[in-house]
């Protein structure tokens, strides 16, 4: 997902951003509450007659992490269906959750558990589109701490990403390990220097990093939350209730289109990368091509099914069950949202 | 004649000495060659790397003052934090103090925990930094900028020791690279040491980028910077620059050797490695040695074109002084083995000239004092030797020719001696008589004679002298002349016999002898008396009757004792008896198996052709006695006398 600013190490104490990272995205949900009951009202009036051109934010920088909507787009899948898209630049100062609850874009791409913690709050936002099935979101320590299983974690700092401290947390009480959480940067380089014992990654994004740093895989214990259980299907694809009631055929057309783009994404990896690697230039983001190329190769080990090759992009329901069960037992949500109300399945026959 | 070898595959002696001489110099050449390139490649490697690392570590030792200078303060204040706390104004001047005494600081900031400083205010971080010639001072800690997880803050936080941050591109200070020294300090709360904040101070790396990109010293060479995570600091290809790690390159080069360098310099080790062509655009070695303080490390990037460039020119001249020599080389040997096969191929010339008979060449060469002059010396005596052997054959030849002429010649007057017309006396019908000698092919010593000593009276002979050749023919002429000088009407046969070898005895000093038998036939009664002096008795063949040898007085051979005694016997011939007396030439006659023709062969054949005329007998004879004898050579003249008696007119024949 995010952080390719890996080797962005700025202080930015003169430019006090608030945000770096989308993970920080969960402060925003409090105020958006009340930015969400504004844009459900405005919706309905800035949408007049029925729209054939489309807007989709990914929910960060560009990166291989949203490869297959860049192909659908460059190979002319959505035009093809007689959508028009544009991709805008997602990253820090545009969280998705946001924007689409404000209805400035159509389409975006976020987090399954971010998605139902905006829906409880009241944006009525819709799954059409479930593409990561596979959870990339790992706990990495390297051999030399004598990490061998999540027991061995019991009292160690381990560096947390307070947003997504969900899927740690359910993994700790899974094995009843007590940990000390430090809060986790936007560099992996507390647990580079030592600083802390396990930290929290991304297999496509920090996991490779840490190898990019001269950390051998070979180094590393990572542990996998999806094979611990603890499967949070990640990133999706989100419009707002109202939208995909006016426009489901098209809705479901931009599903389809972008599902074809991954396709063709993990058929022809160096043109897609040729694509991704335009689109980072263009918003000169600090990452380099090999760091990419891992990513691409880890999203479709994500996205496709085990020895499968096209893309399933179905929400499952035992997953949406596990995700948002999860999150009402830490009291993220007060309830959860129904299934049958929150998907939209646009994964009929194409 | 040995046939010459074909003349595709055949190769000169010269063709043979040039391969194997200049194969084993290209081998020794090669071998010095390489080992000289070896040796210089290392020598020049070492000398590199010394020099790259005498160059890098005073690079280092420049860049460490700086840092350890700039490491001085911060910690200082760090210390003063940690004894007491500052009021805000005291703390602003130290932060002031602590910039205006180090120039090569761009800010410094200290940075308190939530509420540690001031119990109302969360975050406290006061900061000030250079803006033109003046200070600016600003508060990191804001509404919405918490500084608490920034790396700067937290990882000397978790780590409860100074570090020195990563280096970033600072945009607040017009985008220059930066690095951050960060001291925690603690203070004491309620009785144990507490984290309370953090001292830091921005360091601008244009500097140090300065000195790293001077640090090459070749022009086609680098020299680069590489964090404590391997992310380039400074390169050539500002690309690179906080984009790319040296892992990300190797990885993307499929270079495990790369990133095993990468590893050894984040680790802060010292090296000297070979890299592939993508890295430097071509084949090239790299010296890294680290920066202790910072825990990053330096990479010189020598290419290896320059570095043996000065080899290759080197290896140049070698190769041409190398190649000219083997040239030289080529031609001197050329030269030399023409020298030696030249005189060589002469004299085979030569040799297949005296071969075909010509035996007065001059052999040349024969002067040289070398091999082939030796050689050539053989070859001359040879020739010589061989002339004269010529000179003494043909000289041996024409006197073998002459002798045997004379032989020849001998032959044909002893031949002549005997009586060779037959009939001899035609006007006699009382008997009849044929006598033959084939001679062997020397010279013999057989003798038969026959004459009439009056009207009724015949004399006959036969005889074989010892030895062979010229003196048996001489003796042999001697004995017959006497017989016949010796011989008269009145004289009993052994008369003459005793006569005979009286006179023989006499001169006798080549002490020969001769074998005779001698009779004087009345062909007017058929009465024969006879004698004989050591001879093979005769064959007494009588019509109807077997052959009968005739009975001999004893008689020792004419010429051995003077004295010896001689009888004289008497035999009555009827009609139509024949006499044939023989020599050993008959009886000795050998065959291929060595084998003697013996009398019983000879009575057998008598015995069938007893009643023919003699000379057909004596024919058949000779016929038998060859058929015997076959392809063998005769060794021994063969001679037969047959004499048959008619008696008178009444029983004419």
């Amino acid at each position: 997902m995010h952080f390719f600013i890996v080797f962005y190490r700025g202080l930015c104490k003169k430019t006090p951003i608030y945000l770096h990272s989308p993970r920080r995205f969960g402060l925003f949900v409090r105020t958006l509450f009340t930015l969400c009951i504004l844009a459900g009202l405005a919706i309905p009036q800035a949408r007049g007659a029925e729209p054939r051109s489309f807007t989709f934010l990914p929910h960060w920088l560009p990166q291989a992490q949203f490869a297959g909507y860049y192909m659908a787009h460059e190979k002319g899948f959505y035009k093809k269906r007689d959508i028009d898209v544009s991709i805008l630049r997602g990253g820090p100062g545009h969280p998705p959750s946001e924007t689409i609850a404000r209805g400035r874009v159509d389409f975006a791409s976020t987090f399954l558990s971010s998605a139902i913690e905006l829906r409880s709050r009241g944006v009525r936002l819709v799954n059409i589109g479930q593409v990561v099935q596979r959870s990339g979101f790992i706990l990495v320590t390297k051999k030399t701490s004598g990490i061998k299983s999540p027991a061995d974690l019991n009292g160690k700092k381990v560096g947390i990403w307070p947003e997504f401290r969900l899927q740690p947390q359910a993994f700790f009480r899974k094995y009843g390990v007590d940990v000390k959480p430090v809060h986790q940067g936007a560099t992996m380089d507390l647990f580079l220097r030592g600083g802390v014992v396990a930290a929290s990654a991304m297999w496509y994004n920090e996991y490779h990093t840490l190898l990019n740093s001269g950390l051998n895989e070979d180094e590393l214990t990572p542990f996998f939350f999806d094979r611990h259980g603890l499967n949070f299907p990640e990133d999706g694809i989100y419009c707002l209730e109202e939208t995909y009631r006016r426009n489901a055929k098209l809705c479901c057309g931009f599903v389809r289109a972008s599902f074809e783009g991954w396709e063709y994404a993990f058929a022809h990896p160096e043109e897609a990368l040729d694509v991704v690697m335009r689109y980072i230039r263009a918003a000169n983001v600090g990452t380099n091509r090999v760091h990419q190329k891992w990513m691409l190769a880890r999203m479709k080990d994500l996205i496709f099914p085990p020895g499968g090759d096209t893309v399933t992009g179905r929400l499952k329901r035992e997953d949406y069950l596990r995700v948002a069960g999860e999150m009402e037992r830490h009291g993220l949500i007060k309830e959860i949202p129904p299934y049958g109300e929150m998907y939209a399945d646009c994964t009929g026959p194409r | 004649m040995p046939t010459a070898p074909d003349p595709v595959k055949r190769r000169g002696l010269a063709f043979k000495l040039s391969l194997m001489i200049l194969t084993g110099t290209a081998f020794i050449f090669t071998v010095a060659f390489g080992y000289n390139y070896i040796y210089s490649r290392n020598q020049i490697l070492r000398d590199v790397e010394n020099n790259a690392q005498n160059l890098t570590l005073a690079a280092v030792g420049r860049i460490e003052t700086v840092l350890q200078g700039a490491q001085k303060d911060p910690a200082s204040l760090a210390h003063t934090l940690s004894g007491r706390k500052l009021d805000q104004e005291t703390l602003l001047q130290r932060i002031d103090a602590l910039l205006d005494n180090n120039p090569e600081i761009f800010g410094s900031a200290v940075a308190f925990e939530p509420y540690a400083f001031d119990p109302r205010t969360r975050a406290f971080a006061p900061y000030a930094f250079r803006e033109g010639q003046s200070l600016k001072r600003i508060s990191l800690g804001g509404n919405d900028y918490s500084y608490f997880f920034r790396d700067w803050y937290q990882v000397p936080k978790e780590l409860e020791r100074a570090v020195w941050s990563e280096p970033y591109f600072d945009e607040g200070a017009g985008n220059i690279m930066m690095s951050t020294y960060s001291v925690p300090f603690s203070q004491e709360r309620g009785g144990t040491r507490v984290f309370t904040g953090i001292v830091t101070a921005d360091i601008s790396l244009d500097w140090l980028v300065d000195i790293v990109s001077r640090l090459s010293p070749y022009q086609s060479g680098f020299a680069f910077l590489i964090s404590q995570s391997g992310v380039f600091v400074t390169h050539p290809d500002r690309e690179w620059i906080m984009h790319e790690s040296i892992f990300s390159v190797a990885e993307a080069a499929n270079d495990p050797d790369l990133r095993g360098a990468g590893r050894a310099m984040i680790l802060g080790e010292k090296g000297f490695v070979a890299l592939r062509d993508h890295f430097a655009g071509q084949k090239a070695w790299m010296y890294y040695a680290p920066l202790p303080s910072v825990g990053w490390s330096i990479g010189v990037v020598f290419p290896e074109a320059a570095l043996f460039a000065g080899l290759k020119d080197l290896n140049r001249v070698v190769l041409i002084i190398g190649t000219t020599g083997f040239a030289i080389l080529f031609l001197i040997i050329v030269l030399i083995s023409g020298t030696i096969t030249r005189p060589l191929r002469t004299l085979a010339a030569e040799a297949m000239e005296i071969a075909r008979g010509n035996l007065d060449i001059e052999v040349s060469d024969v002067t040289s004092r070398d091999e082939v002059g030796d050689l050539s010396r053989s070859f001359d005596n040879m020739k010589a030797a061989l002339k004269e052997y010529i000179a003494n054959l043909a000289e041996t030849t024409a006197a073998k020719e002459r002798y045997e002429s004379e032989l020849k010649i001998a032959r044909t007057i002893q031949m002549s001696f005997l009586p060779k017309n037959f009939p001899p006396f035609p006007e006699y019908v009382e008997f009849d008589i044929y006598a033959t000698l084939d001679p062997a092919k020397e010279v013999g010593g057989d003798l038969y004679d026959f004459f009439l000593l009056d009207d009724d009276h015949l004399f006959f002979s036969i005889g074989d002298v010892s030895g062979k050749g010229v003196p048996a023919a001489l003796f042999m002429a001697a004995a017959k002349t006497l017989m016949k000088g010796t011989a008269g009407r009145e004289m009993a046969p052994s008369e003459i016999l005793s006569k005979v070898n009286h006179e023989l005895c006499l001169e006798n000093d080549s002490m020969m002898f001769v074998t005779v038998f001698c009779g004087i036939l009345n062909f007017r009664t058929g009465e024969v008396r006879y004698s004989n002096a050591g001879h093979n008795p005769p064959l007494v063949l009588r019509p109807e009757r077997p052959p009968e040898w005739l009975p001999l007085p004893e008689g020792f051979l004419l010429g051995a004792m003077e004295d010896s005694p001689y009888e004289t016997r008497q035999i009555l011939l009827a009609p139509g008896d024949t006499l044939l007396l023989y020599t050993d030439g008959v009886t000795e006659a050998m065959n291929g198996d060595k084998l003697f023709y013996e009398e019983r062969r000879l009575v057998r054949v008598t015995e069938d052709h007893g009643q023919a005329p003699p000379e057909e007998l004596i024919q058949e004879v000779l016929r038998s006695v060859r058929a015997f004898a076959g392809s063998e050579p005769q060794s021994d003249d063969i001679t037969m006398l047959a004499l048959a008696f008619r008696g008178r007119a009444e029983n004419p024949s």
